[in-house]
């Protein structure tokens, strides 16, 4: 069967040329997919390939660097600011961006996270939160929502003995050195094309030296919450953006 | 060649598919489905277009894909 239509003029989408063929270790229908998609599509057209270097973490995406054809460092657990304002002060016109999970930010990393943050380093910073460990087996995270069952918590977090969830956005925005901190989702096309824009203007920020972006990309860990991919976005959309609204918290 | 010609036409690259199943419920035209049991070479389900001439080339689908499996064509306008 030959279609007239499937002809390399008429492309209109197809996997960016910075992601490789090798195949990502992800669980179907991760979110870390359609934002490690989104970060080569911008460094694709920015032409800035050349000139980008990713942290990367410890948790899920300490993978990355095998999926992205860009140059990548990887850091010690929560340690990734540190790494990316030693990249950048050394290598001003480069593109240094940090990947990094809530546990890995929000909790191991919250000191150089918040240091990194208040010094207005001028790095991008993109944090995926999928509110628990998804990596080590879907423990509770700083992040959990009150009440959310995890592994570590079957019965659902309780604030007497858990303490409540932490947003490292709502703490970013009270920093002098942020320029820019938002909360995006990936759950629908439209949603996906915010956070498109949103890590743009976060990677110009980073190159027009205006000081530090947090991008918060609320995500799901379908394998961790026990729930299919799709049925994952809904309670996604139905508890999780109910807790942590989306939108741009300040931009400057 | 049918009456009406389709719009658009998508390439899923089923060796790369992980059966999420988000483009199911992303595509407006329903084009999209789980076809019988087989599994590709990693042991996933993986979904084909069943309904390509309802394709309108909106690379919804493309867009939500976590793996990048999906390549999305347009048909060029004609004036």
């Amino acid at each position: 069967m030959n279609n007239p239509i499937i002809n390399e003029d008429n492309i209109v989408y197809q996997k960016p040329k910075l992601m490789n063929d090798t195949p990502m270790h992800y669980c179907p229908g991760c979110s870390h997919g359609v934002v490690h998609k989104l970060i080569a599509e911008i460094i694709e057209e920015m032409n800035m390939a050349d000139k980008t270097i990713g942290i990367s973490p410890v948790g899920c995406a300490v993978f990355a660097y095998n999926y992205l054809d860009i140059d990548w460092q990887e850091a010690a657990h929560g340690r990734a600011p540190a790494l990316a304002t030693a990249v950048k002060r050394l290598w001003p016109d480069r593109l240094v961006f940090t990947y990094q999970g809530d546990g890995d930010m929000a909790s191991i990393g919250a000191c150089e996270t918040i240091h990194a943050l208040n010094r207005g380093e001028n790095i991008c910073m993109i944090l995926i939160n999928n509110s628990i460990y998804g990596m080590t087996g879907g423990q509770m995270a700083p992040t959990t929502l009150i009440g959310q069952k995890t592994s570590t918590c079957p019965y659902g977090r309780e604030p007497d003995i858990h303490g409540y969830p932490l947003s490292i956005s709502n703490l970013a925005v009270q920093l002098e050195g942020t320029c820019y901190v938002t909360r995006q989702a990936v759950d629908t096309v439209p949603a996906i094309r915010k956070t498109k824009a949103a890590l743009r203007k976060a990677f110009e920020n980073s190159m027009n030296k205006k000081g530090s972006s947090l991008v918060e990309i609320i995500s799901t860990c379908n394998s961790g919450w026990k729930l299919s991919p799709s049925d994952s976005n809904k309670w996604m959309r139905e508890n999780v953006i109910s807790q942590y609204p989306l939108g741009d918290m300040k931009s400057i | 060649m049918s009456t009406s010609q389709p719009l658009g036409a998508i390439v899923i690259n089923q060796e790369r598919c992980k059966g999420c199943g988000l483009c199911i419920e992303a595509c407006p035209k329903s084009i999209i489905s789980f076809t019988g049991k087989s599994v590709n070479a990693h042991g996933y389900p993986y979904v084909s277009a069943t309904n390509m001439d309802n394709c309108i080339g909106c690379a919804s689908c493309g867009i939500i894909c976590p793996d990048g499996c999906i390549t999305v064509y347009r048909a060029p306008k004609t004036a």
